[in-house]
């Protein structure tokens, strides 16, 4: 464990040592997310989303035990297991209304645990493995997401199931076998079915486990925090519990309230209409769109459209689909300003901002039927998306003039006080606790 | 070495996408349909609560006794609610013995005593027959036409209750510059203007209602658009009921969090007070 004065866990009762000779597992919590964890003191509301995914993926394990008590996974019953399950089993639709939501909400909550990640530079040195173990639970996420979707096998399950899968048909030669391959025949079906079930109920397990590994990860250097500047003593952290551990309860408070509100008076406001229609392998739906989650990435796949050193547009589509993901696992070195936070960034702070606008316009042009002026805009932005991680953040970080760092965490949070005078007089001479 | 080969790439990737960009689009003939199409009319609807906002709000069983009448009496000519069970008519406040006889009044695909394919009286327990035994034989009856399954219809339509009412409503004549094909009808609330259903609510007192209403043509359209948000949607009284409960529970909850999170950081973000001047 990371710092030296971090509390260690003392046994009180009987019962207590008996089971911290044999199996320590009081003592393992106490120092993972107990008062044995030294937490940075100034974290702000965004440090809360790390603790909402997490929940968020035992909501949608819990509510998905159970709908799979109920869901049977074959072509010709499962849309009718589906509406089964929201006319006759008790709960039935909270249940699967959660689960549906919850989807969304998940991936909400993560893009800003993402973009808290960007803003921060939590990427970087000594965190990069934390950060592309968190990639690897957005990639898990991704898969389990899309094959949860495909489950429900209405118009857009089916649709999205070929579209998706046809985009490995665009690889060169190997393609189409690998396409027959993932499908299990030539078109969804139910062999396709089955194995994305399994699959679906698999991946949140491995997902959970990357998860241990990710606070693992976190656990060894400790948390980052909105300054950037390491913990240089016990001035600088109050301990996880009960600290963090009171914010991130009422943090799920708000949460959780937001939650209810979709799920209970609008749970279809994020979904195609076109999902309530059975599959029909025989008529296309106007427009394919996959979820809201998956725009900005929809965007970019289709983004491409010539040929261009004898590679299909297809081809570059899907190729850079994937890179737009993928290279986020070569941030920390394409990053190289000894400055985490954007705080004392000023450029890079202003381009921060200028690529979440771009994300979430590319996110409404994958929405979009592909149509001009959707087309034109997704190509533009795209170019940007890319040219922000692979050009312009490296230069800007070897040339930007950062602003100058405070010493200390307890510093900055003495200074901040005092700015905004909400400190007692005389306590500024002497560091909080 | 990365950052030289992330350039190579970002330059790649960006002169790829902006070639793609600056090729000359097709021109794109003006699209006719787009410019008629309607979008669905805001309807206030008693599920919707104050406002229609979504948020409270509860069906009017009478309106949903009525919209029931009219689906039997006009609709169900052509389309089934298949993913209904007579048992649901409860909700629409008939009595056990009501939904018995309704039940009674449908004969569904049964097997007899020597295993030959038979019908027989439905219970409550069944769903409410298809029309057609299949798709092949519901084409072959409607020209061409298949009459969809009107179970799921408010949620398989953008905006459906909405657009359900809107489509019944909205039969008219077709622009001069639109032309449309023998056999089928001008709707500019169907996504391709032509829709194969003759306007199936034609005339005032189509249907006489029992309990007295008067059975205009924008009441019918309006009952039966209730009853079909019902058939898409049964538990959507229990849903508002339990999220009104859910979240006055989570905001006294979340209070809570909040103060216990303010007085256990009492230490650590000192009080305000105005600074000393």
């Amino acid at each position: 464990m990371s710092f030296p004065w971090a509390k260690q866990y003392q046994p009180q009762g009987e019962f207590s040592k008996f089971i911290d000779s044999r199996l320590p597992l009081p003592r393992f919590i106490y120092g993972a997310l107990g008062a044995g964890y030294p937490t940075p003191k100034n974290l702000n509301y965004f440090y809360n989303f790390g603790v909402l995914a997490g929940v968020a993926l035992v909501v949608q394990i819990i509510t998905g035990v159970i709908l799979g008590m109920h869901y049977a996974a074959n072509v010709s019953v499962a849309f009718d297991s589906v509406e089964h399950i929201m006319r006759d089993v008790n709960g039935g639709w909270m249940l699967r209304y959660m689960h549906a939501v919850g989807a969304s909400f998940f991936f909400a909550v993560v893009y800003i645990h993402i973009f808290r990640g960007l803003y921060y530079g939590s990427y970087k040195p000594p965190r990069e493995v934390l950060w592309m173990l968190g990639l690897v639970i957005f990639l898990l996420m991704m898969a389990t997401a899309f094959m949860g979707y495909v489950l429900v096998w209405g118009q857009m399950s089916f649709w999205g199931a070929a579209v998706i899968t046809g985009l490995f048909s665009a690889i060169p030669v190997v393609g189409p076998a690998i396409q027959t391959w993932l499908l299990g025949g030539f078109s969804p079906d139910n062999a396709t079915l089955n194995r994305f079930f399994s699959l679906h109920y698999l991946l949140p397990f491995v997902t959970f486990g990357v998860i241990i590994l990710h606070i693992w990860a976190l656990h060894i250097p400790g948390s980052n925090n909105p300054t950037g500047v390491d913990v240089k003593g016990p001035q600088d952290t109050i301990p996880f519990h009960p600290y963090y551990t009171a914010k991130d309860f009422f943090g799920l408070g708000v949460y959780f309230t937001l939650f209810a509100a979709v799920v209970f008076f609008a749970p279809n406001a994020l979904g195609e209409v076109d999902n309530y229609i059975p599959a029909n392998p025989l008529s296309t739906p106007a427009h394919i769109v996959p979820e809201w989650y998956f725009w900005p990435f929809y965007a970019i796949l289709r983004a491409f459209t010539t040929d261009f050193l004898f590679i299909p547009a297809k081809l570059w589509g899907v190729i850079a689909m994937f890179a737009s993901i993928l290279l986020l696992f070569f941030l920390p070195w394409l990053d190289t300003s000894p400055v985490r936070s954007n705080a004392y960034r000023p450029l890079s702070r202003a381009l921060f901002w200028v690529f979440v606008a771009v994300v979430i316009v590319l996110g409404v042009a994958g929405g979009k039927p592909a149509e001009e002026p959707w087309v034109m805009l997704s190509q533009v932005l795209t170019a940007y998306y890319f040219a922000h991680f692979l050009i312009i953040l490296p230069l800007v970080s070897r040339f930007e003039k950062t602003l100058p760092l405070p010493n200390s965490i307890s510093e900055a949070v003495l200074a901040k006080y005092r700015k905004t005078g909400s400190m007692a007089p005389g306590a500024l001479a002497q560091p909080a606790e | 070495m990365i950052r030289l080969g992330a350039l190579g790439l970002g330059l790649l990737f960006v002169v790829t996408v902006l070639w793609g960009a600056i090729q000359p689009r097709d021109a794109v003939p003006p699209n006719v349909v787009e410019e008629l199409h309607k979008h669905p009319q805001e309807i206030e609807w008693s599920f919707n609560g104050p406002g229609n906002l979504g948020i409270l709000g509860t069906f009017d069983r009478a309106q949903m006794q009525r919209g029931f009448q009219v689906y039997k009496e006009v609709c169900s000519a052509c389309h089934s609610i298949n993913r209904v069970a007579f048992r649901d008519l409860a909700d629409l406040g008939f009595s056990a013995a009501e939904v018995k006889a309704i039940a009674a009044s449908y004969e569904v695909p049964s097997i007899n005593d020597t295993g030959e394919a038979a019908t027989r009286k439905a219970t409550t327990a069944d769903k409410f027959p298809l029309i057609y035994p299949n798709e092949a034989a519901a084409r072959a009856a409607q020209n061409g036409a298949l009459p969809p399954d009107l179970s799921l219809i408010t949620k398989a339509r953008e905006d459906g209750s909405n657009y359900v009412k809107s489509l019944l409503t909205g039969y008219e004549e077709a622009p001069k510059k639109w032309n449309v094909p023998d056999g089928l009808y001008y709707n500019p609330y169907f996504h391709s203007l032509n829709i194969a259903m003759p306007p199936p609510i034609a005339a005032d007192d189509q249907v006489t209602y029992a309990d007295g209403t008067k059975a205009s043509m924008e009441q019918m359209a309006q009952d039966v658009s209730v009853f079909l948000t019902w058939t898409a949607e049964p538990k959507l009284e229990a849903r508002k009921e339990t999220g009104v409960a859910a979240i006055i529970f989570l905001l006294i909850m979340t209070a809570l969090g909040y103060l216990s999170y303010r007085r256990v950081w009492a230490d650590i973000k000192k009080p305000k007070i105005a600074p000393a001047e």
